[in-house]
């Protein structure tokens, strides 16, 4: 039994930065990386069934990225993943989800998990694409914002809740294996403990280039490009300035004047 | 112009109202001489051609489906067989969880372009570009799509106005393509009882997000919004924790602050999630240590500072 997780080491913005020149992105120099906060939920749902499945269970997470992105699959090791595997190319530097989504579609073909997931949308730019667009395109069964699973190795469905708007959930089957984008709270993610983070040095991380994936020459194109990028205009916001005892006193002021107290 | 398609959505038979969102989207890029079709698939989907028959729109093309049940294999086969017949130049679905399940897999599959979470649709130099955000809401993000004849993307609620007004589309009747479906429904899971919180009924809200840090601190909220009569919300990694109930969670998984005037969000970011439940408030006053935090995009008020510090203060006024 084997359960695929791709994650994604995201990209998080200083409080100040600044544009790259060609306006196209953020210069790098800005930047914080972690591991995506959905694909804490994504790795502790398998772990999670690996751990109820016993023997010859196997959690396999997966990212495409650079070498900045081995700590996100360190991460996952660290947590119980048994190994890893990093996709990257110099060509990939700009490419979309769905561009990334043909990417680990090679790699689904190569595992041949009985399970794939992933995180329901990344932090940094919330496409909710990657996990859906390779669905689509390995032609497998599959569902997004999944807040609740019942999967038993082997069986030929699964039981799951969709988390739709207002808290409503949508109870399904689903037929395996499928690929499914799995939601904040489905879970209570582990941390890594110290023996973990220790242990997950020693476990293998396979690196791969786009040819021995089979998509070299051009293969993996993008479905959008990026044409811009800006920070927006400010908003109208009134900074309260100050002292934190006059900031209070102001803002005691404004609750005061629109309760009519 | 060619086409534009929007896809129209129900749920349990009911109209999902985002969808006159995706038609404005849809509008806002439709040229003069350019046609407007809205696709709707339901088990009677006479019923809810009236719901898209909006200004704007020329043709209402109600798809008959087996049942109402939310299919995204047969969802996708709409929309390749739509494509097909159509040659739309540009689909508009709304962004909702739903259109989340099927409509980055169609993109992927027939090769469109694609663009999700789209705040603004416009033709520059006859280049259909999108709009979006990037970096928790940070950045904005213009993208074109080179190449690529047809072009899906799906809108954020509560960006565009609705689109009203009465129109006289044609309508056209059609059976929903046979597809293979891997999905059944079995049932809904109402949200757990309130247990006497009342968010979409309040008007005045403080709200913590994860700048609170630690279930410790929690209690000192909950005071402090007692003291100043307000009820305390919260966003959702709080509910999600079991910090607080989730019948304080404001946002689109949780609640809609219908009735609020005055909302206080201390430590929380702004993401698009929590905006949902709260954007539309009067007067928003934010308290975040990240002077480029999104929400103060959205305040009217703002302070760039530590939300223990502020409370602390507060409190002596009240
Ligand atoms: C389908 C779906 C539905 C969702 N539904 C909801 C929903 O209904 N509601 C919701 O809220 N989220 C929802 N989310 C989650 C959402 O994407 C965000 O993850 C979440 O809103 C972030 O919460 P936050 O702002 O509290 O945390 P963060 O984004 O982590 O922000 C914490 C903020 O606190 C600030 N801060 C830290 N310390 C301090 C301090 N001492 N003083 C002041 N400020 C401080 C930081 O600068 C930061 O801006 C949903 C996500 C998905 C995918």
């Amino acid at each position: 039994m084997k359960i695929l997780v791709a994650v994604k080491q995201v990209s998080i913005l200083d409080d100040e930065f600044e544009m790259r020149d060609d306006g196209r992105g953020v210069d790098a120099d800005f930047f914080e990386k972690d591991l995506n906060e959905f694909d804490h939920f994504a790795v502790e749902e398998a772990l999670l069934i690996k751990e109820a499945a016993g023997e010859g269970a196997e959690v396999v997470v997966v990212t495409v990225g650079d070498d900045e992105a081995d700590d996100a699959l360190r991460t996952a090791l660290a947590k119980g993943a048994e190994r890893g595997i990093r996709v990257w190319d110099d060509s990939l530097a700009e490419v979309d989800s769905i561009a990334i989504a043909k990417v680990l579609a090679k790699v689904v073909e190569r595992e041949a998990p009985d399970m794939v997931f992933t995180g329901a949308q990344s932090a940094d730019f919330g496409h909710a694409t990657t996990g859906m667009a390779l669905a689509g395109l390995l032609g497998w069964p599959h569902a997004a914002v999944v807040s609740k699973l019942d999967f038993v190795p082997g069986a030929a469905t699964a039981t799951l809740h969709r988390e739709l708007e207002g808290g409503l959930e949508e109870i399904m089957t689903i037929q395996c294996p499928a690929v499914l984008s799995i939601q904040l709270g489905i879970n209570q993610p582990r941390y890594a403990s110290l023996r973990g983070i220790r242990q997950a040095k020693q476990k293998p991380v396979e690196e791969l280039d786009l040819d021995a994936l089979g998509l070299g020459g051009g293969a993996v194109t993008s479905a959008s490009r990026v044409r811009r990028m800006y920070a927006p205009e400010k908003g109208q916001a009134e900074i309260i300035e100050g002292t934190v005892a006059e900031q209070a006193a102001r803002l005691a002021e404004i609750i005061k004047e629109l309760r009519g107290i | 112009m060619a086409e534009i398609l929007v896809i129209a959505e129900q749920r349990d038979g009911a109209f999902r109202s985002a969808s006159l969102e995706a038609i404005a989207a849809a509008k806002s890029v439709k040229g003069g001489d350019g046609k407007l079709a809205v696709a709707i698939v339901a088990a009677d989907p006479d019923a809810l051609v009236g719901d898209v028959s909006v200004e704007g729109v020329d043709e209402v093309i109600a798809i008959k489906a087996g049942s109402n049940d939310f299919q995204p294999d047969l969802m996708e086969a709409v929309v390749a067989a739509l494509a097909e017949a159509r040659q739309p130049a540009l689909i508009v679905a709304a962004h909702g969880v739903d259109a989340w399940s099927y409509a980055p897999v169609a993109a992927a599959k027939l090769g469109f372009g694609f663009a999700s979470d789209v705040q603004a649709l416009r033709y520059e130099d006859g280049e259909l570009v999108a709009t979006r955000a990037g970096y928790a809401e940070k950045v904005r993000v213009d993208l074109d799509f080179p190449g690529k004849e047809v072009v899906l993307v799906t809108i954020r609620t509560n960006v565009f106005d609705p689109a009203g007004g009465a129109g006289a589309p044609t309508v056209t009747a059609m059976d929903a393509p046979a597809c293979d479906v891997s999905t059944a429904h079995v049932g809904w899971k109402q949200p757990e009882d309130a247990g006497g919180i009342d968010i979409p009924g309040s008007d005045f809200i403080v709200s913590i997000g994860r700048g609170v840090g630690d279930e410790s601190k929690v209690e000192q909220f909950l005071e402090l919004a007692d003291q100043l009569g307000a009820t305390l919300g919260c966003s959702r990694p709080i509910a999600d924790n079991g910090w607080l109930p989730k019948a304080r969670q404001v946002g689109q998984s949780g609640q809609l602050a219908a009735n609020c005037r005055l909302y206080i969000a201390m430590g929380v970011s702004g993401s698009v999630q929590h905006q949902w439940g709260m954007k539309h408030v009067e007067t928003i006053v934010a308290v975040n240590t990240d002077p480029e935090a999104s929400i103060f995009s959205i305040a009217r008020y703002g302070v760039v500072g530590d939300m223990f510090e502020i409370a602390e203060e507060l409190e002596n006024h009240f």
